[in-house]
C-alpha cells in the first residue's frame, strides 16, 4: 500500500485534484429532499399546503442538475467506473424508492401530494447514485 | 480470513504485507437473495397491514440498525482509530462489503414498516397526542439519512474500490475514512435520540 510519503505523481495528482463542488451539491440536494419529505410526512393525511414542498423539490432538482452538468465537464475522468457504479446504484435506489412509493400509493395519498412525493423520490433515486459513482470515480485513474 | 482474497503490497518501510481485498463484485452476491426475501416479506406485511408483522419489521430492523450504528461508532470506531492504517484496513475490508447490503436493507425495513405502523396506530394524525414525537423522529432520521447516504456510504464504496487496486493508495483511504470519525458523534447522538423517542412512543 502506498502512503503519503511513497505516492507516485499520478496518485498525488488524483488526491490533490481541484474538482467542482459535486459532492456538496448532491448532499445539499439530498438534504432538501429530506426537508421536503419531513414537511409532507408531518402533515399527511391532513391538508398539506404544497407550495413549500414544490419549492424544495424544484431547488433540489436544480442542484442535482447543476452537479450533473459540472460532472460532464470534468476531463479526464474515470467514466467507465462512474457508469458501472451509477447503473448498479441506480437500480438499487430505484428499488428502495419504489418501496417507499408503494407505501404511499397503498395508503391512498392524495394525487397532488403523491405527485410531489414521487418527484422527490425520483430526485433522490438519481442523486444518491450520482454521489456514490462520483466519489468512487474521482479517485480512479481515467 | 478465508472469505476475501489477499494481495501482497509494499508498506512505506518496504516490508511485504498482506492486504485484504474486497471481492471483484464489491457487493457480496450471495446476500442479494436474502435482501430480496426480506423486502418481499415486508411488502407482504405492509399490504396485509397486520400490526404484529409491521411491529416485527420495525422493531427488529430498528434495533439492529441502532445497535450496529452505536457498536460501530462507539466500540469498534475508537479501537480502529488507535490501529495502524494497515491493521484498520485488514479489519474493515471484511465487514464493509456486507454493510453495503445490510444497512440499506435495515433502514428500508425500519422506515417503511415504521411509517405504516404510525398510520395504523393513528400517530400521523396532527391531533394525535404523540404526533410531535413522531415528527421529531422524522427529523432525527432525516439527519441520520443525510449523513449515512451523503457522507458515509460514498466513502465506504470508494474505500472498497481503492482496496481492489494492486497498490491501494493509503492517503486516499485515510482521507475517506476520516469521514467516519467526524460523523460518529452525530450518528451516536441521533441513535440515542431515536431510542428516547421510540421508548416514549411505546410507553
Amino acid at each position: 500500500m502506498t502512503t503519503p510519503e511513497t505516492l507516485t505523481s499520478a496518485e498525488a495528482a488524483l488526491l490533490d485534484r481541484r474538482l467542482p463542488p459535486i459532492t456538496q451539491l448532491c448532499i445539499a440536494g439530498l438534504a432538501l429532499i429530506v426537508v421536503g419529505g419531513i414537511y409532507l410526512a408531518a402533515r399527511i393525511p391532513g391538508h398539506v399546503p404544497l407550495a413549500p414542498a414544490v419549492g424544495v423539490l424544484g431547488a433540489a432538482a436544480v442542484l442535482v442538475a447543476i452537479a450533473g452538468v459540472l460532472l460532464r465537464r470534468i476531463r479526464p475522468f474515470a467514466w467507465r467506473t462512474f457508469a458501472r457504479v451509477y447503473v448498479w446504484a441506480l437500480l438499487a435506489y430505484l428499488v428502495i424508492a419504489g418501496m417507499i412509493a408503494y407505501v404511499f400509493i397503498l395508503d391512498g395519498t392524495p394525487g397532488a401530494v403523491l405527485a410531489v412525493l414521487l418527484g422527490m423520490l425520483a430526485v433522490y433515486a438519481v442523486d444518491i447514485p450520482l454521489l456514490l459513482a462520483y466519489t468512487v470515480a474521482r479517485y480512479q485513474e481515467a | 480470513m478465508a472469505d476475501l482474497p489477499l494481495s501482497v503490497a509494499s508498506t512505506a518501510s518496504g516490508e511485504q504485507a498482506t492486504v485484504a481485498r474486497p471481492p471483484a463484485t464489491i457487493v457480496p452476491l450471495w446476500g442479494l437473495p436474502i435482501v430480496a426475501v426480506v423486502l418481499i416479506l415486508e411488502v407482504i406485511a405492509i399490504a396485509a397491514d397486520r400490526l404484529w408483522a409491521l411491529d416485527f419489521f420495525h422493531v427488529v430492523g430498528g434495533a439492529l440498525w441502532t445497535s450496529l450504528d452505536l457498536f460501530l461508532g462507539f466500540v469498534v470506531g475508537p479501537i480502529l482509530a488507535r490501529l495502524s492504517l494497515q491493521a484498520r484496513l485488514e479489519f474493515t475490508a471484511r465487514p464493509m462489503p456486507k454493510m453495503l447490503l445490510i444497512m440499506p436493507t435495515l433502514v428500508t425495513m425500519t422506515l417503511a414498516a415504521g411509517w405504516q405502523l404510525a398510520r395504523h396506530l393513528h400517530y400521523l394524525d396532527a391531533a394525535a397526542p404523540y404526533h410531535g414525537w413522531v415528527v421529531a423522529s422524522f427529523i432525527v432520521v432525516g439527519v441520520l439519512a443525510v449523513i449515512a447516504l451523503g457522507v458515509l456510504e460514498p466513502a465506504n464504496l470508494a474505500v472498497l474500490f481503492e482496496l481492489r487496486k494492486p497498490q491501494p493508495n493509503g492517503a486516499v483511504i485515510a482521507r475517506l475514512m476520516r469521514r467516519f470519525i467526524y460523523t460518529a458523534g452525530i450518528t451516536g447522538l441521533g441513535q440515542v435520540a431515536i431510542l428516547v423517542i421510540m421508548t416514549r412512543l411505546a410507553t
